[in-house]
């Protein structure tokens, strides 16, 4: 999608969140996998640093020895980054944080998302700025899900947010990046990591967002729903690299008509 | 005596001298990521074993599941 080349190539910045660099770009959840041995094999095969999971309440006098999840995604190997799934009020999502930074010994980076309605699970983003401020008055290091509007993105970013996750498409629906135009405005504002989060679907679609210049992807489904979960983690895997690389290239412009690769001088016929 | 207090929404009963510690080996989830809630506000790991419990206390227990 291109626009016109650009004088200058992208600069290869590291992808640095909360003042740590990361070799990887692609983030990704933990939920809808069948059981907890495919969960570990997927997100070791995707090659993450960087695991969200949920806060829920704990089953009590059920499955004493259910295996924990921090126990196959352990907190020594990945950066865990607990989500606020399931919020829909800003108070809701601040004190599953403060659960979450209690369950984590004081770690306070956070995915926030306050959801607006069940059907779309679009961000309720007057709820979401809310939080935000909240969050980051109690020292959070808040990483944003939001619409993938220009300007409040910006806003987000001046209340204090670490990273922008705008969704390319609506959560679980696999529809790939929706919006690539404002998409590509968010990442040109931004001065902070800008990461596509939610509605990647397959392979091609976390390449276009990385094409789009987004500093990374967070995924869930794609991987969890596909039928061999470990192989799609890998083709993820080097999608995301694939498609840095290209933005790091500068693509060819696009045009209307053909231009032939072999040279017309020469032709002996 | 007992109390009785509400743990992750069912109604639960326990000493009325019960210490979060208590209540945790009560259910059986000690040794356990948890984070702990005392009518919505957070009780640290370190004041687990002096926070003592008040019948009504509404208490969450929670962990890390898999989700996106």
């Amino acid at each position: 999608m291109s626009e016109p080349s650009e004088a200058r190539l992208p600069e290869d910045k590291p992808l640095e969140i909360a003042g740590r660099v990361y070799n990887s770009r692609l983030l990704v959840g933990t939920g809808k996998y069948r059981d907890m041995d495919e969960t570990g094999r997927a997100i070791a095969a995707s090659g993450a640093e960087i695991v969200t999971f949920a806060v829920r309440r704990t089953n009590l006098g059920q499955n004493p020895d259910e295996p924990n999840l921090l126990d196959v995604v352990s907190p020594d190997h990945y950066t865990m980054l607990p989500n606020t799934a399931g919020c829909y009020t800003a108070k809701d999502a601040v004190r599953t944080c403060r659960l979450a930074r209690e369950l984590l010994d004081g770690h306070n980076l956070v995915k926030l998302e306050v959801l607006g309605e069940e059907k779309t699970l679009y961000p309720n983003m007057t709820e979401t700025l809310v939080a935000t401020e909240e969050l980051v008055r109690d020292g959070f290091q808040v990483m944003v899900y939001c619409s993938d509007d220009p300007l409040l993105a910006k806003r987000l970013e001046d209340m204090g947010c670490i990273a922008i996750m705008p969704l390319g498409a609506p959560i679980g629906s696999g529809l790939g990046i929706q919006n690539r135009y404002n998409i590509r405005l968010i990442v040109e504002n931004a001065t902070v990591p800008v990461l596509v989060d939610a509605g990647v679907g397959t392979a091609s679609d976390a390449t276009i967002a990385m094409e789009l210049g987004c500093d990374g992807v967070l995924m869930n489904t794609a991987i969890a729903q596909a039928r061999n979960p470990v192989r799609m983690a890998n083709a993820m895997r080097l999608a995301i690299e694939s498609g840095r690389e290209a933005y790091l290239s500068g693509r060819m412009p696009k045009r209307l008509y053909a231009s032939a690769s072999s040279p017309v001088d020469g032709i002996f016929f | 005596m007992m109390m009785r207090i509400q743990v992750n929404g069912k109604t639960t009963e326990v000493s009325d001298d019960a210490t979060i510690s208590v209540l945790l080996t009560q259910l059986s989830v000690t040794g356990k990521r948890l984070a702990v809630e005392v009518n919505e506000d957070i009780v640290p790991r370190s004041q687990h074993t002096e926070f003592q419990l008040s019948a009504g206390d509404r208490v969450e227990i929670v962990h890390a599941i898999g989700g996106g």
